[in-house]
């Protein structure tokens, strides 16, 4: 079978979303990448050493700069004459653009798989990943997303692959890219971070928050969450989101501190390997699933233990 | 300007859904449901646009059993003018979904459809897009910001890191994201005006569309169940933990 991989990136490198996508890919089969942008040529070099790689299209053009999906989608459908399968990773672009060529396809898309169990047979979380469906596709071909944090990373060195440059119908003039605000931070990603510490309601405010939160997470050399209780109050961006509806992470260790651990949340963090819970409510539903939990008030304990570390 | 905007009858979001012991699916008899909390973000934002009169009708299009009436009709009490219900009572997929929205959208040609932008039961986040991509027209998804000025809207995107913002040739699909805006509460005089505002129903056939799935549900089971953990007296000991761990 031949897999096509949305490469996600910034025009300049290749983000770590792809390589998880890539290692779901080659479970399938032949895989090969496309890289839409503008003046992205590095990454397609980039792109054709990952490890398994057999070949790079490469659609340069002004109207894949921003991913835009009424531009990109035409392109991939195009593409997918030639390929059974198109795997994206489950990131705001491979989310925004992979239905969309679904339904140019008429193929009906396997959303945020967490496994392959067959040639056409997948597990998928739903209901905020309360229950685990197995799902069989009887379309013709695959259009898939991956869960990044379900998949091991492909390695970035050993692939040699050939770049070639594929052509679209470039602008559909539906849609304009006007501009992006993009939140800075000088500690790990969220999505690929080993440690993360997380904050919630009962953080009171966003200066409480910045004074309890981030100097556990500097210590740790951790990212940054929040709940959505959290980012609603404005207390952090929303991009700190984890959740259902928000990221959807999967660390070494995961420090909930004030967070309640609603159905939305546990959806998006608990497959982390260690689940350490700090909240002074011990019937809250996050030490269901804590693996070490401290009943404590959280602007004591907190400090104190940023200190002792 | 017209805006539809489809809602979908769902599980509460409140409500921790169960696995049926057979393996075929989620328990939901006997369970509350109630509309998918993405669409009513996305019947609010139509009636802030026609409170700014921007909007001049808004329809409530629902594809689901005899039930789903009860989600139209909240539709209709939040302030939606008319609604259609597409009943069928097998489960329809995002693609079949689209189709029919599809036919809904020739037939009554808004300027805007407003979706959610996944529903909390099957978690696809897919109709917005496969139903821009049918009908050859611009998407916004995931949107927190959406303004119509002329024959454009634009429209603010959550996105991994931050926010973008796009601009969009009207006629147009928009999908909403969690802080687009806060929903309403219907009153009780608007609920009562609600029962008899029109609904129309329909069939999927009505539209031409086979909703036989493509996707077959060979198991639905549990997540794997976390081993019970520990609780720590004091910070102290939690320290310890980590260091153990390897973490500090």
């Amino acid at each position: 079978m031949k897999t096509l991989v949305w490469v996600e990136h910034d025009n300049t490198s290749v983000k770590d979303a792809t390589l998880a996508a890539v290692t779901a890919a080659s479970q399938l089969g032949e895989v090969h990448l496309l890289v839409a942008g503008s003046g992205c040529a590095a990454v397609a070099e980039q792109a054709a050493k990952i490890a398994g790689v057999g070949k790079v299209h490469l659609a340069d053009d002004a109207a894949y700069a921003n991913a835009l999906a009424e531009n990109v989608a035409p392109l991939v459908a195009s593409l997918m004459a030639s390929h059974d399968a198109f795997v994206a990773p489950a990131t705001s672009n491979g989310k925004n653009i992979a239905p969309r060529v679904a339904a140019l396809l008429d193929v009906m898309q396997v959303s945020d798989i967490l496994s392959i169990e067959g040639p056409k047979t997948f597990t998928r979380p739903t209901y905020a990943g309360n229950a685990i469906a197995t799902v069989e596709s009887s379309d013709a071909k695959l259009v898939i997303t991956v869960r990044g944090t379900a998949f091991a990373k492909a390695a970035t060195e050993g692939g040699s692959g050939a770049v070639e440059a594929a052509a679209g119908a470039a602008d559909a003039g539906l849609s304009s890219f006007v501009g992006a605000e993009i939140a800075k931070s000088e500690r790990p990603e969220l999505t690929s971070a080993k440690i993360i510490v997380s904050g919630g309601r009962a953080l009171k405010d966003a200066d409480t928050f910045q004074q309890v939160i981030f100097p556990l997470a500097d210590k740790l050399g951790a990212a940054v969450g929040a709940s959505r209780a959290a980012v609603d109050a404005g207390y952090v961006p929303n991009d700190y989101q984890v959740g259902q509806t928000g990221k959807i992470v999967a660390p070494e260790v995961y420090i909930a501190v004030g967070i309640s651990g609603a159905i939305q949340h546990l959806a998006g963090m608990k497959d982390s390997k260690t689940i350490i819970a700090i909240n002074k409510d011990e019937d809250a539903p996050i030490f269901q699933v804590a693996d070490i939990g401290l009943v404590a008030d959280l602007f004591s304990a907190v400090p104190e233990l940023t200190g002792k570390l | 300007m017209k805006i539809l905007v489809p809602v979908k009858r769902v599980i509460d979001y409140n409500v921790k859904p169960r696995v049926k012991a057979d393996g075929t699916g989620v328990d939901l008899a006997n369970v509350k449901m109630s509309m998918n909390p993405f669409d009513e973000i996305a019947v609010e934002e139509a009636i802030r646009l026609k409170e700014k009169g921007v909007a001049a009708e808004i329809v409530a299009v629902s594809v689901g059993p005899q039930k789903a009436q009860e989600t139209l009709r909240t539709a209709l009490a939040m302030g939606a003018d008319r609604a259609i219900l597409v009943m069928t009572d097998d489960e329809v997929e995002p693609l079949a979904v689209a189709k029919i929205l599809k036919g809904i959208v020739e037939e009554e040609t808004p300027g805007l459809v407003i979706l959610g932008k996944q529903a909390i039961d099957n978690d696809c986040n897919q109709t917005g897009q496969m139903l821009a991509a049918l009908l050859g027209r611009p998407q916004g998804t995931f949107a927190s910001a959406v303004t119509v000025e002329g024959d454009t809207v634009t429209v603010t995107r959550e996105v991994d890191g931050g926010l973008e913002t796009v601009k969009l040739v009207l006629p147009a699909i928009v999908t909403t994201d969690l802080r687009l805006n806060e929903p309403r509460y219907a009153s009780l005089p608007n609920i009562m005006k609600a029962k008899s505002k029109p609904l129309a129903t329909k069939a999927p056939a009505d539209y031409g569309v086979d909703t036989t799935p493509r996707l077959k549900t060979l198991k639905v089971a549990e997540p794997p169940v976390r081993s019970a953990g520990i609780k720590v007296p004091d910070v102290d000991t939690l320290v310890a933990k980590l260091k153990e761990m390897g973490v500090a």
